[in-house]
């Protein structure tokens, strides 16, 4: 026991500086190594400090772990790094199930181990022993634990699929509701809590069983109610639950790392949230609730016409311009534009233009999406800003290009006081001297507003699949 | 009713304030006119053209006085002139009345009805008699027309076989119709004009008429207007911000044409020595303010200079006078529609409706008493900017005083959360037993180190941050693992599951991290 603690503890400090070395990119390569240190040697030392398993079942783990590795390096191989909301979500929701089964087999080796007797008990091992130590007090908290640990799985495991799917595009990544809204959200919340208390009185597997359906409904409900463009907060959000998820079953199982990851997860989940919220100037309670909210009056007439340029036109404008700002958005991940763009960027950076890329906390639909994407395409990191960093340099930049994002530069934002995403802030690529707006058509964004950037006078359209123009562009650059 | 138009005293007055046309209008209107003979001579205009529009021509100034109800002229009497005027006659001309108040009580005593169309208020319905205005244009043309007298090159720039010619470079100060018209003729001649007025809402007047408008960066109250369409004084430092943008384009103007007027007080002084000692040789600087003054502080009145440095600096204050026949045309048309206003029935009885806002804002004495200065306008010629809202400026103290506000508030808040949560830790361990408190801890303090290691991941590293903490938050195969061995088979089974989908978790989580760290590279 006291091998698998003092392992446990050199795990925690592990996974702590794992975390903590995200905080730059060079660290950050040395941050992932950490993190799997700390994996294997809770994974080897818990492996070794159940000493009673048969041999049989010694080689399923190792058989099952050895699937599990194969197929999740197969899949972070052949992953697109446009598809990396997809995988993420794809991954909270094994984590979901885990935490549903694990909690489950808390229950049912609970439900045995009160039905031995002393003599029995102290021949237990293993989790069984553990169990069999604790009084009644001790075992109505275990059964609070398990409650809540298979309650949250099971949330996270269904939400976790249907962001998946909305992500992958396999379901309509419009909100949508079943009749009766919250209302059915709250109700079964509601008649899991009442679940709740009959389990802690008679350990029913039956009220565990009907909770469980009631947290997958809760999951499935709640996710498909958000939209497309509330994916961010969705997926760190999910990030968060399997996080509490871990926690709760780690106070069931009396195991102190699984507690500390657990938090760790969490709470890292919920600051992404929250940072993902501040960034759309929303509360997350309104991101969770689905949808954008109501609007106060009618929208800002927008005046003016959407003037289309040809790839000509562009280039010649990028060909006299000084200083270039790019901002890229969920449609250049869609239209795999990142190589075409990094090409661009070759390019002028060549002809000694100043070229950055403006990054909107969020741009795609993870956060940090669009860094990944970049960075992929081999555009170095260092000219790839926030928000923050750039927005007071578009007065003085010549030619902004906009390549398929929408929302994020929406003057209707700061402009129109009763438009839905007012008050978010957004980046001002408006005021720079040109604005080029790669889009595919004249349709409005994911939130479904119409964005008057497209008619302002100094924008011009560029119509078109995103990497299409591009490559049309870059034979135009010389 | 008779109208009677005198000839102009005045050495260099050419204009007339009746023509033949506006004599067979006024016929209309149930008016006859007599004119003094000569009166229209120097406008091109012979006694015969009037009589043939039915005109009495009579032979000096006291017979067309004696016989007109109504005199109209062109500039206002001199005193002797005015003396010879009837009591209970009406006077209709220029009179300047704030700068003449003699004048006023000279017509008081005498009973004279005087109205002066200068003081005709600017409103949409009066601008036909707005005879301000159509003077102004006239001024504003020629001003153009005498700087390209005055100016040795063309204005418009071309390309010929015998050398390339630039174009003029013009600035004209002051936008009002003057200023308008000078952009208008200037523009149509070829030059490039630059233009600039304090009333920022004319920038829109100045573009459409195709000259730039100059603009000025002041952070304050760049909105120059006053009630009424005319500018109004400007403060010291919004004048120092606007003579030194007038200091660096001296250098390159070659025809500066300054109009800058405010009502009631002398020319503001705009054009100062030191901007014409940059001018270049050859410039020619046209003063329209010259009559009040001036805008350059070289100008003199009625006379054409030359700087040291060559510049042409022109003071003339009869440019009007100087298209006698156009501002003729104009100005009897203004007088005119005065008259038809006056006469609302065409009867020729001339009733003088003082609660008309026109004629009471042009009348300055009537029925023995001095009528000006007028109420003011009910209806404003141009709305007036909406006054912007701006962030107050905060003193070091008081942002001092917020700040530690802030904190005060941040210290309470933050207090009060750990009295809450303290007092929650109490309550749960008076009932939860040690062995779960202790679990407890370590939980709520990994939340803590949670909370603070996160805030520190840079943006760009977020989606590799939720790839970490997905691979590592499948740790909950600790739990399977801890399980497999003990019980049914329906445990091993799920935790056999649970360990298969934690081990697809661990190792694509960490792969698919490194694979997108190890794309970040500098440049």
């Amino acid at each position: 026991m006291g091998f698998t603690t003092s392992a446990y503890v050199v795990a925690a400090v592990l996974f702590i500086l794992s975390l903590g070395g995200l905080s730059g990119q060079e660290s950050a390569k040395r941050a992932v190594w950490y993190g799997i240190a700390g994996m294997a040697l809770a994974v080897i030392a818990t492996f070794i400090g159940q000493s009673a398993n048969g041999t049989l079942v010694n080689v399923l783990t190792v058989l099952m772990l050895v699937a599990g590795a194969v197929l999740g390096a197969i899949a972070a191989k052949r992953v697109q790094m446009t598809e990396m909301p997809q995988l993420v979500a794809a991954m909270h929701s094994l984590v979901g199930l885990a935490a549903v089964f694990i909690g489950y087999n808390a229950h049912i080796e609970a439900a045995r181990v009160i039905g031995l007797d002393e003599a029995s008990k102290a021949a237990l091992s293993g989790f069984a022993a553990i169990l069999a130590h604790k009084d009644a007090v001790e075992l109505s908290i275990l059964r609070v634990e398990t409650f809540l640990g298979v309650f949250i799985g099971a949330v996270t495991f269904t939400g976790s699929v249907i962001a998946y799917g909305k992500l992958a595009g396999k379901v309509d990544g419009k909100a949508k509701k079943l009749p009766g809204g919250h209302l059915l959200n709250a109700a079964a919340a509601i008649l899991s809590v009442v679940l709740l208390v009959v389990y802690l009185q008679t350990g029913s597997s039956i009220a565990l069983i009907v909770m469980t359906l009631a947290a997958l409904f809760i999951g499935y409900h709640l996710i498909m109610g958000i939209g497309g463009a509330d994916m961010p907060v969705v997926v760190s959000m999910l990030n968060s639950y399997s996080g509490w998820a871990a926690a709760a079953i780690g106070f069931s199982l009396s195991n102190d790392l699984l507690i500390v990851v657990g938090a760790l997860v969490g709470s890292s989940g919920a600051i992404l949230s929250y940072i993902m919220c501040k960034a759309m100037n929303r509360s997350f309670i309104s991101v969770i609730l689905g949808g954008f909210g109501g609007t106060t009056g009618p929208a800002m007439e927008i005046s003016g016409e959407q003037i289309a340029i040809d790839a000509e036109g562009v280039a010649a404008a990028l060909n006299d311009a000084d200083s270039v700002i790019i901002i890229p958005g969920y449609g250049m991940a869609v239209a795999q534009a990142q190589g075409a763009v990094s090409e661009l960027t070759r390019k002028l950076r060549a002809k000694g233009k100043n070229v950055r890329f403006a990054i909107h906390p969020v741009a795609g639909r993870l956060p940090g999406h669009m860094n990944v994407l970049l960075a992929e395409a081999k555009v170095p990191y260092d000219i790839v800003l926030e928000m923050d960093e750039i927005n007071e340099d578009f007065p003085e930049t010549d030619v902004a290009i906009v390549i398929g994002s929408n929302d994020i530069v929406n003057p209707a934002a700061q402009e129109d006081p009763n438009s839905p995403i007012a008050g978010m802030p957004v980046l001002e690529c408006w005021k720079a001297k040109q604005v080029f707006v790669s889009k595919r058509g004249q349709g409005t964004g994911y939130s479904g507003i119409e964005n008057p950037l497209f008619f302002k006078e100094n924008t011009r359209m560029f119509y078109g699949d995103a990497k299409a123009s591009l490559e049309k562009l870059l034979r135009l650059i010389d | 009713m008779k109208i009677g138009a005198l000839r102009e005293r005045a050495e260099h007055e050419n204009r007339v304030a009746l023509t033949p046309d506006s004599a067979l209008q006024l016929k209309k209107l149930g008016h006859d006119s007599v004119v003094e003979a000569g009166a229209g001579a120097r406008a091109g205009i012979s006694d015969d053209a009037y009589r043939a529009a039915g005109v009495e021509v009579l032979g000096d100034a006291a017979a067309v006085i004696a016989a007109a109800d109504v005199v109209v002229k062109v500039r206002g009497p001199e005193p002797d002139e005015a003396q010879t005027l009837k009591d209970g006659q009406t006077l209709i001309s220029f009179l300047w009345p704030a700068q003449n108040p003699e004048l006023l009580e000279l017509f008081r005593q005498k009973n004279i009805t005087a109205v002066a169309m200068d003081m005709v208020p600017r409103i949409s319905r009066a601008q036909k008699m707005d005879a301000l205005s159509s003077m102004a244009n006239i001024a504003g043309y020629r001003a153009v027309i005498e700087a390209g007298n005055q100016f040795g090159r063309f204005f418009t720039g071309q390309v010929t076989a015998a050398g390339k010619v630039p174009p003029a470079k013009v600035l004209v100060v002051g936008a009002g119709v003057a200023g308008l018209a000078a952009i208008g003729t200037a523009v149509s001649l070829g030059a490039i004009v630059h233009a600039f007025d304090v009333r920022p809402e004319v920038a829109e007047q100045i573009e459409s008429m195709g000259a730039s408008f100059v603009f000025l960066e002041f952070e304050a109250n760049q909105d120059g207007a006053a009630t009424g369409g005319y500018a109004a004084p400007s403060s010291p430092e919004f004048r120092e911000k606007q003579l030194a943008k007038f200091r660096e384009l001296a250098p390159e103007m070659d025809i500066v044409i300054t109009t800058a007027l405010i009502p009631g007080r002398p020319a503001p002084k705009l054009w100062t020595e030191d901007m014409v000692a940059m001018m270049k040789p050859g410039s020619v600087i046209i003063d329209l303010a010259a009559e009040r003054g001036g805008n350059c502080d070289l100008t003199v009145p009625d006379q054409r200079i030359v700087s040291p440095n060559g510049v042409v600096i022109v003071g003339y204050t009869d440019f009007p006078s100087r298209m006698a026949a156009q501002a003729s045309i104009l100005y009897s048309t203004n007088i005119r529609h005065m008259l038809a206003d006056l006469t609302p029935a065409k009867d020729g009885v001339i009733n003088h409706n003082m609660d008309d806002d026109v004629i009471r804002g042009a009348t300055v004495t009537k029925g023995g008493e001095i009528t000006y200065p007028p109420p003011p306008p009910k209806i404003q010629a141009i709305a007036a900017a909406k006054p912007k809202e701006k962030a107050k400026e905060l003193t070091p103290e008081e942002k001092r005083a917020q700040e530690a506000a802030a904190f005060r508030k941040q210290t309470t808040t933050q207090v009060g959360l750990l009295v809450v949560g303290g007092a929650l830790m109490l309550l749960a361990g008076l009932y939860a037993p040690a062995a779960f408190m202790s679990h407890f801890i370590v939980f709520v303090l990994s939340c803590f180190v949670g909370f603070s290691v996160i805030w520190n991941v840079s943006h760009s590293l977020h989606t590799p941050l939720m790839a970490v903490t997905n691979a590592i938050s499948s740790i909950i195969i600790l739990g399977a693992l801890m399980q497999i061995g003990s019980g049914s088979w329906l445990v091993i089974i799920l935790a056999a599951l649970s360990v298969f989908m934690a081990g697809i978790n661990i190792f694509g989580g960490f792969m698919v991290t490194r694979r997108m760290l190890a794309m970040f590279q500098k440049s």
